[in-house]
């Protein structure tokens, strides 16, 4: 530890980084093994692997010390790599830093004698090296097409220690601010830089802070939202597990710039990791004097609360979050007035959420010209995006605004899982939309992507293929939004409701054809009509779906049909006769006792029992059960069966 | 909002037509001031917007979307807005369509048919709740069978909530209860209390403003029920029989009955209503109602009797009584709940007919402290502001006043304002609801009053923050005052008071830094020994930071009955003629013997006590009492019974039979408020018209007519074809602070009233008194000591009693507690005492236990509660069977006369369990 014997001041912030940079710069003896403990890489069982790193080394100590080694094993933040926690990276002397994943304490055992003592990496776990840290994994197409400038830290340093944090370039924004900058010149450089703000909406962040700037009032507010609530949507939260002095850091620039002396970071309760770094690093800089009292010694006050969220997706919007702060049930009100202009407790406030503050201290660091070089002309910078679904990469990719979705799947997501075929992909949230196969090459931008009927939103990435049904997402969708509505407005309330139910109807085969322009016309009464964000694009999944994927819905309303073999009431599984060789593990695999069959002879489902799980489908080895629309497996069965009493009601029933 | 004159104006276009509104002003607002109706559900103008109906949807040029909600968009200069477009007519049509798809359909059922907005909004615009969702689905009813009518007072039917939201922002930002708000998400919403409870387990106190302010049939008083629905009775608006805020209420009337009761919008309650006025009316039609009078016959027993009968009778004896004993052996109590005009027509009868200065009401048990030290420091002894500037007072001084029970309505001002940012201090030594929601809350033991302000003012003045301006430029006597505080250090006022030093030196530095600070008192101040010394305290310490004499700042007496402060007005008092002119003013004097055609008395005459006292001694042979019941309501009862046993002849005039009437030689049936006309003065000076409602029953007659025809069999003519307007004419001629008062000018503006003073009939009334002068000139300080009260404990009775109301109960409980739902909510008195009290006494919270004064002794029932001192006991006085004035002291104020109810020394002992008094 370095130690901060007392807050620092302008003058001795240059000694204090160079103490700190010494401390993160590994001497000629030093090992460091490094172990993402994100949360990704604490449910993948991260914690056993460090245990298994330290007691092995303690085992070998003779061994280290003869190779004239002194080992760091250092917990760090998400990489971004999830599908191959746990991560566990080695750097040794003279060699370069090499990642490992899915690491057992078995595998993690062996990394350490082999690979720290021995100097032999084990390359049959390797899944790549770094050599530059400004550009990891050099030459992998997953990292290559990334922009790691908001998770430039993430992996790297210990989230717990601020001198890592300090060492690779923390507060020099904060220090650059205090020591040469106005309110208005910070305000200037962040609208100059064209940052646009990371929840979703896109709006021009130093244009918000100037509103807040502007605004009369003795007293302002900041707020952090890391209310992250969309389904499948974690970037902030690695962020703030991996890097939570940035976020520190762009709040109190931030402050600075409107005029604000106090904040709240609105973190949901969920993320327990995120709020133990959080307090850690507050209670880290306050030490040192980058935050509370006579920052830096310059008289600049600026206190920042932590805020659990009682987790309402709701309270991700801007003004029933502040409700929530306030103590009063998170629902949103209407704008005007804007928080710039009556926010917390009636002061004017400025919200920006986890990734938009950030990009601040990196902005105001390398300039707002540096940063305005990257992205497209309207909007500038990167995105970091959680890929999941069923790509195979899944985990978080940083990519430069204007990137194509083709590039983002394809290439650092690596395709589709078990090569089906790509189908769309959901973006935004519940608030998005799904982009369709046709649309693969759309630019990721904010405008791109309005255009096609999504939205960026947060930066959820949902991929999606030939065995999904639209449907049955856009349902999901619905269900999603109509049991978060907060329940004040009634179209949020009740026209979501009255689409989940016309959803759940076509999905049960009940679906008429004027469905299909109700839930159009529902949903646009539904974006027309309500208060908040929340309402205002909750139809987004269905609309979408309906444009571009209209076949799906077509199928099951007038054929029965879910052709993507979802939807339970749409789908029959039959065992094909002739394929079938009795080998019963389809018996053994279903849960109802459906099937009967002699061992070695064909065996059938008995339709009445089926509840459709697909279980039987996912087992057999010989393509024997066929899953298909009601009617047509039926016929199927019956054909090949030649009797299929057990199917013959069904035939006559359609 | 109000008096913040000269706003920037701007204009806009609404509907093609230039609208030049305020700025800060919503396009909803800007809308109405055109004269253009915009529909709303969840909008209300006492409530912060919500913007969640969506009904007040508006086209706007250039706005995101097009539409935007009225209700909380500012209007912006050059905004172009349309609010009836195809458009936007669509727009609505289909959120209703949205609500009524899931709203039960039943209007044929419904209490609100005809009443209930969400019908007339359906109706308007053609909406069926079928057409949206489909014929073919129509959607399951999402929250059925919630129905709670567990409480006595209304019924709560959540599958016909909208949830729009009012009822919770009326019950949280208004009344600062927040009982309900919503819970769960989704289709799964609701309105409800904490933890779902039955209502009467949460913080609800039944004050109906959320039935008022629902749009639907969701809320519905049990009142009236299946009676009739609002085209099926008359809604006839008159003002509230309780307390002094001077509610207009509606009483709903069918074929000639009360069937319910609703609020009205008027120029005091802006439609707020507490419970009893909302849900206490019922006892109009009480079967108990006195309806023919009664004469006690040889036998002793009460027999009914001709009016004629009864009139010669009570003519026959008040004659003889004053031809023999000489007419100070009368004595006359009018009432402060009977109207002004009743009032006048009382005291002109007691002093031209009979010739006595003996004229007193229950004022003196209340407000005499008021009326006299307030006359002394500023020359008028009334509420010097109106109830509605609070809601622009930065500082509240609440000393002895339970405002949220005594005066919720103005509770319910006080709290927005406070929800707004203002500084509340309360002083009082029990936990009061205000006491919980203030900054500042000082604990004073009862009767230590002086020495708390005095040590406040001590502060003020050492830290320098007396306005030296104001008391330089306004007042008088300051020198005298500030060598006494010199006596009050902090640490002293705290030894007598209890409070801590450090306490007083926060609340005396918020009170004395705000802007514009209101102080806020009632009988916690007034009802002591030392009654006039506390007020004189209150206004010192008011004039000495400048804090009287304007808007939203001043010294504000709460007065306690609808009418009390007209029934002062009109001389039921023994030294005043109407207006406060004085019996012993020759010049006055000669003015009334002139209008009334009489030579009257120029001695001041006995008050309530005083009259009482008299009585026992046998100087006083007949009273006379109107609308009264000292046989509850007066300290020390068993001698208060004594004194009407020892009466030659005691007339009560009264709508049910009471402990008082009990007594009586004759007892006349009066018609209550809901069976005639006339004026009630309520504590912000405001005068306001009211008219009948129904007949009275039997041969009830209002209290005007039997005075004036009693007055005839007298010898002294008092007629009024004319009725009581006529009244008021000539209250009006005699009395300048009514001097512009007329029926006719208090019906103008949707009987907005006047407030006193009103010289002339051109005069518009006076929101704030003193302003730029004091009534009496400049401001008189006082040079205060502190006294200890009359009794303090001591071995014998080493507990402390205070005694006051309750929210659900008024006064004697003659009306309320025949209410059904208030009787039923609270049925019986209790004592507060705290754990240590009552374990040494070997009670429990629940059983019974026997308290006795010097005075007598009752059992109640223990209420062990926290928020009161050990040492320390309060009970109601509202019941009659164990009623706390058998304890009360009837030690007086040398001034004002008023009884020191508010303290005195009692004993607790176990009673067991189910004892009865």
């Amino acid at each position: 530890m370095v130690p901060a014997s007392s807050p620092l001041k302008m003058a001795d912030i240059s000694a204090f980084r160079r103490r700190c940079e010494d401390q993160y710069q590994l001497l000629p003896r030093q090992a460091l093994v490094l172990v993402g403990l994100g949360t990704c890489g604490l449910a993948a069982g991260g914690d056993p692997v460090a245990k298994a790193l330290r007691e092995q080394l303690a085992t070998e100590a003779e061994a280290v010390a003869t190779a004239d080694l002194e080992v760091e094993v250092r917990a760090t933040g998400c990489m971004g790599m999830c599908e191959d926690e746990v991560l566990v990276d080695v750097v040794r002397p003279g060699m370069p830093r090499i990642t490992y994943g899915h690491v057992t304490p078995e595998k993690a055992r062996r990394i350490v004698s082999e690979h720290l003592i021995g100097g032999r990496p084990v390359d049959q776990w390797v899944l790549g090296q770094i050599t530059d840290e400004d550009r990891p994994y050099a030459g992998n197409v997953v990292f290559d097409k990334q922009d790691r400038i908001v998770l430039a830290n993430c992996g790297f340093i210990d989230p717990e220690k601020v001198e890592h944090y300090v060492a690779r370039g923390g507060y020099a924004g904060l220090e650059r601010v205090m020591s040469s900058m106005s309110p208005a010149q910070v305000i200037e450089e962040i609208k100059a830089s064209g940052l646009r703000g990371r929840g979703g909406a896109g709006f021009p962040a130093g244009l918000k802070w100037e509103f807040a700037h502007k605004a009369p009032g003795d007293k302002k507010y900041i707020i952090c939202n890391a209310d992250e609530g969309d389904p499948g949507a974690f970037m902030d939260r690695s962020l703030l597990e991996g890097d939570p002095h940035a976020l520190i850091e762009g709040m109190v620039i931030g402050a600075y710039a409107i005029g604000a002396d106090e904040g709240y970071i609105y973190c949901r309760a969920e993320y327990p990791l995120a709020i133990k770094r959080l307090k850690i690093a507050i209670e880290q800089a306050k030490g040192l004097g980058l935050l509370g009292a006579d920052i830096l010694g310059t008289g600049f006050n600026c206190e920042l609360h932590i805020k659990e969220g009682a987790g309402a997706f709701v309270c991700g919007e801007e003004t029933a979050l502040m409700a929530s702060i306030m103590g009063e049930r998170g629902m949103p009100r209407p704008r005007p007035p804007f928080p710039a202009q009556r926010g917390l407790w009636g002061r004017p406030t400025n919200i920006n959420n986890v990734e938009t503050w950030v990009n601040v201290p990196r902005i105001i660091a390398r300039g707002a010209e540096w940063f305005a070089s990257i992205g497209t002309p309207n909007s500038k910078g990167t995105k970091v995006f959680a890929l999941t679904g069923k790509v195979r990469n899944t985990g978080l990719a940083e990519v430069p605004m204007g990137i194509t979705i083709r590039e983002i799947v394809f290439e650092i997501g690596g395709g589709i899982q078990h090569d089906r075929k790509y189908k769309a992909v959901q973006i935004g949230g519940p608030s998005g939309g799904c982009i369709p196969e046709s649309l693969i090459d759309t630019p990721v931008d904010y405008d791109s992507l309005i255009a096609a009927g999504a939205m960026m939103g947060s930066g959820g990435m949902v991929v999606v293929d030939e065995h999904t049904c639209m449907v049955d997402l856009a349902r999901y969708f619905m269900s999603f939004v109509q049991s978060e509505s907060c329940g004040k407005c009634p179209p949020c309330r009740i026209g979501t409701r009255l689409m989940l139910e016309c959803l759940e109807r076509i999905c049960a085969g009940e679906g008429k054809m004027e469905d299909l322009g109700w839930l159009e016309r529902m949903g646009q009464r539904i974006k027309d009509y309500s208060l908040c964000g929340l309402g205002q694009t909750a139809p987004n999944p269905v609309l979408t779906t309906l444009q571009y994927f209209g076949d799906e819905y077509l199928a099951h309303v007038q054929d029965k049909v879910c052709p993507a073999g979802v939807c339970p009431a749409l789908v029959s599984y039959t065992i094909v006769a002739d394929a079938c060789t009795g080998c019963t593990r389809c018996v053994r695999a279903c849960p109802v006792n459906a099937i009967s069959g002699k061992v070695k002879e064909p065996h059938v489902i008995d339709a009445e029992l089926c509840v459709k799980c697909g279980a039987c489908f996912e087992v057999c080895r010989f393509d024997a059960i066929v899953r298909g629309a009601a009617a047509a497996a039926a016929a199927v069965a019956g054909g090949a069966a030649g009797e299929g009493t057990a199917t013959s009601e069904e035939v006559t029933g359609e | 909002m109000t008096t913040t004159a000269a706003t920037n104006m701007l204009k806009l276009t609404i509907n093609d037509q230039t609208v030049e509104v305020a700025g800060g002003a919503t396009v909803l607002e800007a809308a109405l001031a055109a004269g253009i109706a915009i529909p709303t559900l969840c909008h209300h103008p006492l409530l912060e917007p919500s913007g969640g109906c969506r009904m007040c949807l508006v086209e706007v040029d250039g706005a995101r979307g097009g539409l935007i909600t009225a209700c909380s968009t500012p209007a912006v200069a050059g905004m172009v807005v349309r609010t009836n477009t195809e458009r936007v007519r669509t727009a609505r049509r289909d959120v209703l369509e949205l609500l009524l798809a899931e709203h039960p359909l039943d209007c044929l059922t419904c209490e609100r048919t005809g009443s209930c907005d969400l019908q007339d909004y359906a109706y308007e615009y053609g909406a069926d709740g079928k057409t949206i969702a489909g014929a073919a689905y129509p959607p399951a009813a999402v929250r059925p069978d919630m129905v709670d009518g567990t409480n006595h007072f209304f019924v709560r039917d959540l599958d016909k909530c909208i949830l729009c939201g009012r009822c919770v922002k009326i019950c949280a930002e208004v009344m600062g209860y927040g009982a309900i708000d919503f819970v769960s998400r989704g289709a799964q919403t609701k309105v409800t209390t904490s933890f779902d409870v039955p209502i009467e387990q949460s913080s609800c106190v039944f004050c109906g403003n959320c039935i008022t302010i629902c749009p639907t049939g969701a809320l519905q008083p049990k009142q009236g029920a299946r009676q009739g629905r609002s085209f099926q009775y008359d809604k006839v608006r008159t003002v509230c029989p309780y307390c002094g805020v001077g509610c207009s209420i509606n009483l709903h009337v069918r074929d000639g009955r009360v069937i319910g009761s609703s609020a009205a919008e008027g120029p005091s309650n802006r439609k707020l209503l507490c419970v009893k006025g909302h849900f206490g009316h019922d006892w109009i039609q009480s079967p108990e109602r006195l309806s023919t009078p009664l004469i006690r016959g040889e036998d002793g027993e009460l027999r009914e009797a001709s009016w004629d009968e009864a009139l010669d009778l009570v003519a026959r004896r008040l004659v003889e009584i004053r031809d023999q004993h000489g007419p100070d052996a009368i004595g006359g109590l009018c009432s402060a709940k009977v109207t002004n005009e009743e009032n006048y027509v009382f005291q002109r009868f007691m002093r031209a007919a009979l010739g006595t200065n003996n004229v007193d009401h229950c004022a003196r048990l209340c407000h005499a402290s008021t009326v006299a030290g307030l006359a002394l420091s500023f020359g008028s002894g009334a509420m010097t502001n109106s109830y509605w500037e609070f809601e622009d007072s930065d500082a509240f001084f609440i000393i002895g006043s339970n405002t949220t029970e005594t005066h919720p309505v103005i509770a319910a001002v006080v709290e927005r304002a406070r929800q707004r940012g203002a500084t509340m201090i309360v002083a009082d030594p029990r936990e009061i609801e205000f006491a919980a929601r203030a900054d500042i809350w000082l604990q004073q033991a009862p009767g230590s009053d002086v020495a708390l302000l005095n040590g406040m003012m001590h502060v003020i003045l050492a830290e320098g923050l007396a306005d030296q301006e104001f008391i330089a430029a306004r007042t008088e006597g300051f020198s005298e005052l500030e060598a006494k505080l010199a006596e009050y250090p902090p640490e002293r006022a705290a030894e007598i008071s209890g409070v801590p030093a450090e306490d007083i030196r926060r609340a005396a530095r918020a009170y004395a830094a705000a802007g514009s600070a209101a102080i806020l008192y009632s009988m916690g101040i007034t009802q002591h020994t030392t009654g006039v010394d506390n007020v004189r305290s209150i206004a010192n310490l008011a004039m000495m930071t400048g804090n009287v004499g304007k808007y939203a700042a001043g010294v504000n007496p709460l007065r306690g009955q609808n009418n009390v402060q007209g029934s002062c007005d009109m001389g039921g008092l023994p030294g005043n003629f109407p207006g406060y002119q004085l019996v012993g003013n020759d010049d006055h004097r000669a003015k009334f013997e002139a209008a009334w055609e009489a030579e009257l008395s120029p001695t001041p005459g006995l008050t309530v006590i005083e009259l009482l006292n008299a009585a026992e001694a046998g100087q006083v042979k007949a009273v006379y009492i109107m609308g009264e019941n000292p046989m509850v309501s007066d300290p020390d009862l068993t001698h208060v019974e004594e004194a009407l046993r020892s009466l030659d002849f005691l007339v009560v005039q009264d709508i049910f039979m009471t402990e008082t009437s009990a007594l009586a030689d004759v007892v006349l049936p009066s018609a209550s408020y809901a069976e005639k006309d006339g004026t009630f003065t309520n504590s912000e000076r405001r005068i306001q018209l009211f008219g009948p409602a129904v007949a009275a029953p039997g041969q009830a007659r209002a209290d005007w007519e039997i005075i004036c025809d009693l007055a005839g069999r007298v010898g002294h003519e008092m007629n009024y074809p004319g009725g009581t307007a006529e009244i008021m004419d000539e209250i009006a001629r005699l009395t300048p602070l009514y001097g512009g008062v007329s029926h006719a000018r208090l019906a103008e503006h949707d009987r907005r009233g006047l407030q006193w003073p009103c010289p002339d009939a051109k005069h518009p009334g006076t929101p704030f008194l003193h302003a730029g002068k004091f009534s009496r000139g400049l401001g008189q300080f006082a040079a205060v000591e502190y006294r200890p009260p009359a009794e303090v404990p001591d071995d014998e009775y080493p507990v402390v009693l205070t005694t006051g109301r309750i929210l659900y109960h008024f006064h004697t409980g003659t009306m309320t507690r025949r209410s059904a739902g208030l009787g039923a909510h609270v049925p019986e008195g209790y004592i507060e005492l705290n754990a240590r009290d009552a374990a040494d006494a070997g009670v429990g919270d629940g059983d019974m236990v026997k308290v006795t004064s010097r005075r007598g002794s009752i059992t109640t029932r223990a209420r062990v509660i926290e928020g009161i001192a050990p040492g320390v006991t309060f009970m109601p006085f509202h019941f009659a069977e164990a009623a706390a004035n058998v304890l009360t002291n009837s030690a007086l104020d040398p001034t004002a006369k008023i009884p020191e109810l508010k303290v005195c020394a009692v004993r607790l002992e176990a009673a067991g369990a189910g004892g009865d008094a």
